[in-house]
């Protein structure tokens, strides 16, 4: 392993040469006895058995704020229903929005959150506080579950990114989504089902002045961090090794490799086609991937928009779960499926629905969770929670803990120990097995 | 209670409420009754001008389609239950004559041709569908739509169908031999939106002339932001015979807005109702101009609307659960 030996008290500085330390304690079973009231982050043989279980995640950001009443906890018949019915699912006496039939196929999968109110109607913060589980604050950037699944899982010598968002563009991704966590455990956007750009070394250059180039480029490095070697310098090195890996094995990214019945069973339209890339980068060992589904942010018509949206998301999404778990890839897979917020019960006069973060549902498979199951209740028209209310905090320790991750674990960053979930918050045992 | 028609005069006549929002209604042919849809997934009947209610209860959704049959005797209304049901609306007692599981997932629209004989249904399945009036069973099946259809009529003559749908599309359908005859564009009426990644719009409404030589046809144009209900009503005044736009008819101001229906006036006069974020809006238009002549504020966001020719009324269904009824002549 190579030790960092940085010029200023760089974030991973300390970090690094705790790592020096823990694995210097050769046959320390587990990393969490530093001194301090939180054990640090896993490291070590630790690390290395949490990394050997080959845990993965993958979260579905239903961009916009997915409808709860049209999808997870439809009210039919109530005031605040609207047109939607609901349908039986593959558990008796279980019941989702008839926009999900495919889906309700597979629900002994799944695990329904039907109670999470995280009290935040903004579009930004709410995204914030679903991908770190804590609320946004001047004060401090946490890191992206994504990011925390790359650190944690990630297997580097696969010599694939730990953390791949697939957004219909290929934006997002771009903010500080690994935090103190370094730019190193940021994630790679794929546009659609297409490979990174640029992962083809053109034609006119030969293997051997590649090579040569290669060469100069780590020498003139080696000079540069012997003096000046940081946090960033190093995430620009680890980016150039990444993409050099990466064009050895940009094949795992290529779809049209998968079976065209596969291809046709996902649906041959965006989101599909992301959802097989998603299950391609996840067989091929990819700890996380976050696959968008955009958009619900329905305040006009919002059940024609349901209709459109959910028809592509369902055979899709459904799809995907029976293949994880036919290729027993779910005992070993988070499946998250999450918005910002849900939608209000109130239809409003433009048959939408707006903002509403007090009463909605997250779902969740695989892993160590519960399957075929429902935590949490709201009443009869969807207004309030009122058994089993969960938050982003909550939610964001169940992830970790899921995929055998102590979510009570720190990492220590200049010198402080910083808790990757927040303390304040607990794992939802009653869905963990 | 016919008069002298003068849509400037256009007010408020009779107001009816309901519990819930209304969505859809329909005035019978004598014009002494009107139907009405709502959000509890009733219909409600309405005596005019008593305003004596009745309801209905039989879908297990909301109704967005509904039609009398030419005597008035009967209702057909489709559910977003995927169901259709037959109805007997006079006397005291209206009951179910006939219910049917005709579409998968909503139906959008229904439409009896005039000699009363075939129904016709439209919905987000693609596919169009005939019925027998007399017996409920089904004639034949007419698919070639890509997306939701959103509206139907027959042609006064029994020998077309026309069906509209969320791309702009217009089918002719041949009744004949039951073969697609010929489509007309009114993709002004159709957005896609990326940024949003939504497709909005559609033909939401047709209406042929008395002359037969104008389809009109009305939805929405400028939908900058979909799903924020920015969009401007408008109104395409086509030719029957060649599919050729005459006319586009937009509307100034009117920044939240969708022409949920159109209809002629015996003297060529087309009316559209908009319904949206700038409110509940009559509006006028004449061949001569392409903004509306005339046009009547409604006091809340109305959903559909039905005009009985004869007697000059209107007939808007809102979301401030009231079924309001207008005249289209000056107050006595």
């Amino acid at each position: 392993m190579t030790i960092a030996h940085y010029a200023c008290g760089s974030r991973e500085h300390s970090s690094n040469r705790r790592r020096f330390l823990r694995q210097s304690l050769s046959g320390v079973a587990s990393g969490g006895a530093i001194a301090g009231g939180l054990g640090s982050l896993a490291f070590g043989a630790a690390a290395e058995q949490l990394k050997s279980q080959d845990m993965r995640v993958v979260v579905f950001n239903m961009h916009g704020g997915l409808s709860q009443l049209e999808s997870w906890d439809p009210k039919p018949g109530t005031k605040t229903g609207g047109p939607c019915r609901s349908i039986p699912t593959s558990v008796p006496g279980i019941h989702i929005s008839d926009l999900l039939p495919y889906t309700a196929k597979q629900m002994h999968h799944l695990c329904l959150m039907r109670g999470v109110n995280t009290a935040e109607d903004d579009h930004g913060k709410g995204t914030y506080l679903m991908l770190t589980g804590r609320r946004q604050s001047a004060a401090a950037e946490y890191p992206q579950i994504g990011a925390v699944a790359a650190r944690m899982l990630n297997d580097e010598s696969r010599g694939l990114p730990g953390h791949i968002v697939v957004t219909p563009g290929g934006g997002g991704g771009k903010g500080n989504e690994a935090a103190y966590l370094g730019p190193k455990y940021s994630s790679i956007s794929l546009g659609g089902s297409k490979p990174p750009p640029n992962t083809t070394k053109p034609e006119a250059i030969t293997n051997e002045s590649e090579a040569r180039r290669h060469e100069m480029r780590r020498h003139l490095n080696q000079e540069f961090l012997s003096r000046r070697r940081t946090a960033i310098t190093d995430a620009y090195t680890h980016s150039y090794e990444q993409a050099l890996r990466l064009m050895d094995r940009k094949d795992v990214f290529d779809i049209s490799k998968e079976s065209v019945a596969d291809q046709d069973r996902y649906g041959k339209h965006d989101f599909g086609r992301q959802c097989l890339m998603a299950r391609r980068l996840l067989e091929n060992g990819v700890s996380f991937v976050q696959v968008t589904h955009s958009n619900y942010d329905t305040h006009n018509e919002n059940f024609i928009f349901h209709i459109e949206q959910l028809g592509e998301f369902d055979q899709s999404f459904a799809t995907f779960v029976a293949d994880l778990a036919d290729r027993g890839l779910l005992e070993k897979t988070l499946v998250v499926v999450l918005s910002e917020f849900g939608r209000t019960p109130n239809i409003n006069l433009y048959y939408g629905r707006d903002h509403w973060s007090k009463a909605w549902s997250v779902v969740m498979a695989g892993g160590k969770l519960a399957r075929g199951a429902v935590f949490g209740k709201t009443n009869d028209e969807g207004t309030e929670v009122v058994d089993g209310q969960v938050d982003h905090g909550a939610l964001f320790h169940t992830y970790l803990r899921a995929v055998g991750v102590d979510s009570s674990q720190s990492i220590a960053v200049d010198g402080r120990d910083l808790p990757i979930a927040d303390p304040a918050a607990a794992p939802i045992w009653k869905v963990l097995t | 209670m016919s008069s002298v028609i003068d849509v400037t005069k256009t007010h408020v006549a009779y107001q009816w409420k309901h519990d819930r929002p209304l969505i859809a209604c329909r005035m019978a042919p004598d014009g002494l009754q009107a139907a009405s849809s709502s959000e509890d997934s009733s219909l409600q009947l309405w005596t005019v001008p008593s305003g004596e209610k009745k309801i209905l209860a039989g879908h297990e959704s909301w109704v967005h389609a509904l039609c009398y049959s030419g005597d008035g005797q009967q209702l057909v209304s489709g559910g977003c239950d995927g169901r259709l049901i037959w109805w007997s609306v006079r006397g005291d007692a209206p009951s179910i004559l006939r219910k049917i599981d005709a579409h998968v997932g909503w139906i959008r629209g229904v439409a009896i041709s005039s000699d009363n004989t075939t129904l016709a249904s439209v919905g987000n399945d693609k596919v169009v569908r005939l019925w027998s009036m007399a017996t409920g069973e089904k004639i034949c099946e007419l698919s070639g739509h890509d997306r939701h259809i959103y509206s139907v009529l027959f042609h006064p003559d029994g020998t077309q169908l026309v069906t509209g749908d969320l791309l702009g599309k217009i089918h002719i359908w041949n009744l004949g031999d039951r073969k697609l005859e010929r489509s007309i564009e009114a993709t002004p009426l159709y957005a896609e939106n990326k940024g949003q990644a939504a497709e909005f719009g559609g033909v939401r409404a047709m209406a042929l002339n008395g002359q037969r030589s104008e389809l009109i046809a009305g939805g929405t144009h400028k939908a900058t932001n979909p799903f924020g209900a920015v969009h401007e009503p408008l109104v395409l005044r086509l030719n029957w015979s060649d599919g050729v736009l005459k006319k586009s008819h937009a509307c100034d101001g009117i920044t939240g807005g969708l022409v949920w229906r159109v209809q002629w006036l015996t003297d060529g006069t087309v009316v559209g109702v908009s319904g949206g974020s700038t409110g509940g809006i009559l509006l006028f238009f004449n061949d001569t101009q392409e903004k509306e002549f005339h046009r009547f504020k409604l006091p809340s966001l109305a959903r559909d609307m039905d005009i009985h020719v004869e007697s000059n009324l209107v007939a808007t269904a809102h979301y401030d659960n009231h079924l309001r009824i207008s005249s289209m002549f000056a107050k006595a």
